[in-house]
């Protein structure tokens, strides 16, 4: 194995693709021979170690709104090509594009057996969903940090790709949370005494079995009847008046915008927009409502359907946005609903 | 966010397109929507059908609301 050249495919989104941005999301999936984008520098840092031999090419959002048909395509695509290794991305902190790349991850691995190596944010929604089937380098939040992602993605692929042992501490990629056996010079039971003696001093120790971290929120109870409750609308789809007043950023958003909406019947586009950078805003800027439904809403305040629907709406750009700055917003402005009388919030994404 | 204002007290229906995101991210009361550009719209539709599906989906949102729920439901009918 050492001698051969290590046969990769590399999966790219549609903007890595240098097919287009968020107006080419919808682009299906697609195959090149070779490098495409970023591929030229991972396959400068493979150097003689490897090939990239084809380049997958998919839309961040076809692959997100249609699953189960773009994976069955994007693994076709990439089974074809017998590769050794996959690398996806790196995706650094796109979100779609980060879910996409564990996706492949997950598929390839459970129905091929073949090792897939990627880059990502730790925040990417994509890590906690798929660490446990992807070897995921650590990227930081933007694609200015491709240059120290490619030489730290290739060391994985050229470990894996040469069938060597790997291990998050030798080989820097987020832990899988896999477990693998091993002889430890002392037994199990003297290793805890010694932590534990070790905690009672109040020395540092290293636990073997580290607990898992759910943040979980049970349900809160349900409102009696939607026709006697005051309903607020909250949207991380980046619906502004237009002109944007407050300049919420497009992308990474420091700050959320709250907007009178009394006597509002319909959001047009003379009066509404997004200012979200992350999906292709063209329906949004026709017909705001399409993200957030104020005027269904309004008519079923006027029918009674709904008590009432709550003076002002709360917005944000959820493009890549921290998850401490959405925490904060949150905090903040869930505390206004409860003193105004909101009894429940319906939240749009996009 | 979702999760912050459910912490505050407030039953939340989250309506998305990208359900598995909002599962990980611990929304409790989820509703799946039509695409990432237009979660409550579709610009093929005329513009009376399009208003119809998002009262639809605005509906299934309130009727999500009115719903106890012990953990997280995805209400896709």
């Amino acid at each position: 194995m050492s001698n051969q050249k290590i046969r990769v495919v590399h999966y790219l989104n549609q903007f890595y693709g240098g097919i287009g941005g968020e107006d080419k999301a919808d682009y299906r999936p697609e195959e090149r021979a070779g490098v495409v984008g970023p591929g030229q520098a991972l396959q400068a840092a493979l150097g003689n170690a490897g090939e990239i031999v084809a380049t997958v090419i998919c839309g961040d959002s076809y692959f997100n709104e249609n699953l189960d048909e773009a994976l069955s395509t994007v693994i076709g695509m990439i089974k074809k090509h017998q590769p050794d290794v996959v690398i996806a991305g790196p995706a650094f902190n796109a979100g779609r594009y980060g879910v996409a790349c564990g996706a492949v991850a997950k598929a390839i691995t459970e129905e091929l057996a073949i090792p897939v190596v990627t880059g990502m944010y730790p925040e990417n929604p994509g890590v906690d969903m798929y660490r446990k089937f992807a070897y995921i380098v650590q990227t930081s939040n933007s694609a200015a940090d491709m240059r120290k992602a490619v030489p730290a993605i290739i060391k994985v692929v050229v470990a894996l790709g040469q069938g060597e042992e790997v291990s998050p501490e030798t080989h820097g990629y987020m832990a899988r949370g896999i477990r693998q056996n091993y002889f430890h010079t002392e037994r199990g039971s003297k290793r805890a005494v010694d932590m534990l003696i070790a905690k009672i001093n109040g020395q540092p120790f290293t636990t073997e079995y580290a607990m898992p971290h759910f943040d979980r929120v049970a349900p809160n109870q349900p409102i009696a009847c939607a026709a006697k409750a005051k309903i607020a609308l909250v949207t991380s789809g980046g619906i502004v008046p237009k002109g944007n007043p407050d300049h919420i950023e497009s992308s990474s958003a420091s700050k959320y915008g709250k907007y009178d909406i009394a006597g509002v019947t319909d959001l047009t586009s003379d009066t509404y927009a997004t200012a979200h950078g992350g999906y292709d805003p063209t329906y949004a800027n026709q017909d705001a409502d399409r993200v957030l439904p104020v005027d269904v809403l309004r008519e079923m305040e006027q029918a009674g359907e709904i008590g009432e629907l709550h003076r002002y709406f709360y917005t944000t750009v959820g493009n890549g946005t921290s998850v401490n700055n959405s925490v904060a917003f949150a905090k903040k402005f869930a505390q206004e609903l409860i003193n105004d009388g909101v009894q429940a919030v319906i939240l749009t994404s996009t | 966010m979702v999760k912050e204002i459910e912490r505050a007290g407030l039953p939340v229906a989250h309506m998305c397109t990208v359900v598995p995101i909002s599962l990980t991210v611990g929304a409790n009361r989820i509703i799946p929507t039509v695409a990432i550009p237009y979660p409550l719209g579709n610009p093929l539709l005329t513009a009376g059908e399009e208003k119809e599906l998002r009262r639809k989906l605005v509906r299934r949102a309130l009727r999500a609301l009115e719903t106890e729920v012990h953990g997280q439901v995805v209400f896709d009918k």
